[in-house]
């Protein structure tokens, strides 16, 4: 199927000059709480990016009829019912995960791509648009996501995925795991080098005050 | 003095912003001037001491597995956990209208400078995070999870004038243009978080 320019733009433009986590700033509280290994990111980032897609869809449907001083509780309500029904799932196919995860399945609610993106984009957008708009940022936030959860798990652990991947004759030799990796602050200063080599590729991106 | 010990280790230790990044969205954006900060962190901070002890109540006479029991024998093995989400922000939702309109009527000043805050608060993070932790800890009564919401509304208070304390002097800095703005913020939060971090072995 050919996508028109304008649907393109919607699909790709989260994915990296408009990234809901490094530039827009939404969607951070569960990004950088879940990456201390590879595969909660994952499963984060696929869960985020089903209630993204569907929700923007019910509310773009729903738009016209939602009146516009309940609209933020009905919007709630609508990613509740989603989350909710995503995490029974992960809790009866992938419980160890769903563990690792704990509450902030429950965050997937008030993580702000969703509100966000719901009302800049669904509530002025057909279904179809914003059913793009919701995969394309689920997907922007998603690689944040992985390049985080694989740079921590690696250097944290030495494995990826929980499969051993640096060799023991490495740790004989004298290496050692970096322990700080799995702390949560290393999470904030990974996304730090993000923004910084992103913004130095894209000189229109910077800012002009701290 | 069990309280006491919670809410200093809410503070301090299981420090919202710091040990779980919860309200990070609002924290990054409100926090480039301490006024508007403190009156957004009083207003979590409120917000939190109210709506953690109300979903304490109905997460154990309505929701948990059993919980129904006082309606009669019939109702004791029913199990509406599922629901929790739904429930929890619902009241959180209608509980930040209520806390606006009631400042509306009775405070007009502190309404002009908590304004465009209030409505924002219903999709902090920290709040329905609140909720869920207090769902998770099982504490043993109200008392105690009303201490906990306090504590860590203080605590994410505290992260956030902080923040905006150092931010305000940052405009006299040097800092590399790629990471003006919010790169800059990202690592100065990780700093301030591994900071914190020296409290984690204390023990209250």
């Amino acid at each position: 199927m050919a996508l028109s320019s304008k649907t393109k733009a919607v699909l790709w433009g989260p994915l990296n000059k408009n990234n809901p986590i490094i530039i827009q700033v939404l969607g951070i509280c569960s990004a950088l709480a879940v990456t201390s290994k590879l595969e909660p990111a994952i499963v984060m980032a696929i869960a985020v990016t089903i209630v993204a897609a569907l929700g923007n869809v019910l509310i773009s449907a729903l738009r016209k009829t939602i009146p516009t001083r309940i609209r933020i509780i009905v919007q709630l309500v609508v990613v509740a019912a989603l989350v909710t029904i995503v995490s029974e799932v992960l809790k009866a196919f992938m419980y160890d995960v769903n563990k690792q995860l704990s509450v902030f399945v429950g965050l997937i609610i008030t993580n702000c791509i969703l509100m966000g993106r719901l009302e800049a984009f669904a509530l002025g957008n057909g279904p179809w648009p914003s059913f793009l708009d919701g995969i394309g940022n689920g997907l922007g936030y998603g690689w944040i996501l992985v390049v985080v959860g694989f740079v921590r798990e690696l250097l944290g652990s030495g494995s990826l995925l929980g499969y051993k991947v640096i060799p023991q004759a490495f740790y004989n030799a004298g290496y050692e795991n970096n322990g700080l990796m799995m702390l949560a602050p290393m999470a904030l200063l990974l996304v730090a080098c993000i923004i910084w080599v992103h913004r130095a590729l894209n000189k229109d991106l910077q800012e002009e005050t701290n | 003095m069990e309280a006491i010990s919670l809410i200093v280790r809410s503070i301090f230790v299981d420090n919202m912003i710091f040990a779980y990044f919860l309200g990070m969205c609002s924290y990054l954006a409100v926090s480039k001037n301490v006024k508007t900060a403190l009156g957004l962190g009083i207003a979590v901070t409120f917000v939190l001491v109210l709506t953690v002890p109300i979903n304490y109540l109905l997460e154990n006479y309505v929701l948990k597995a059993g919980a129904l029991k006082w309606l009669g024998a019939d109702f004791s093995d029913m199990d509406l956990s599922v629901f929790s989400l739904l429930i929890f922000i619902a009241v959180i939702a209608s509980f930040v209208q209520l806390v606006e309109m009631v400042v509306e009527k009775f405070s007009p000043s502190l309404y002009a400078s908590l304004g465009i805050f209030l409505p924002l608060i219903a999709v902090n993070c920290a709040i329905l995070g609140g909720s869920l932790f207090m769902q998770q800890r099982e504490f043993a009564n109200v008392g105690l999870a009303t201490a906990y919401g306090f504590g860590s509304g203080i605590g994410w208070l505290l992260a956030i004038v902080g923040m905006a304390a150092i931010r305000e002097k940052l405009e006299y800095s040097h800092v590399p243009k790629p990471l003006k703005g919010l790169g800059i913020t990202f690592i100065i939060t990780a700093l301030m978080a591994i900071g914190f971090m020296s409290f984690s072995g204390i023990n209250i």
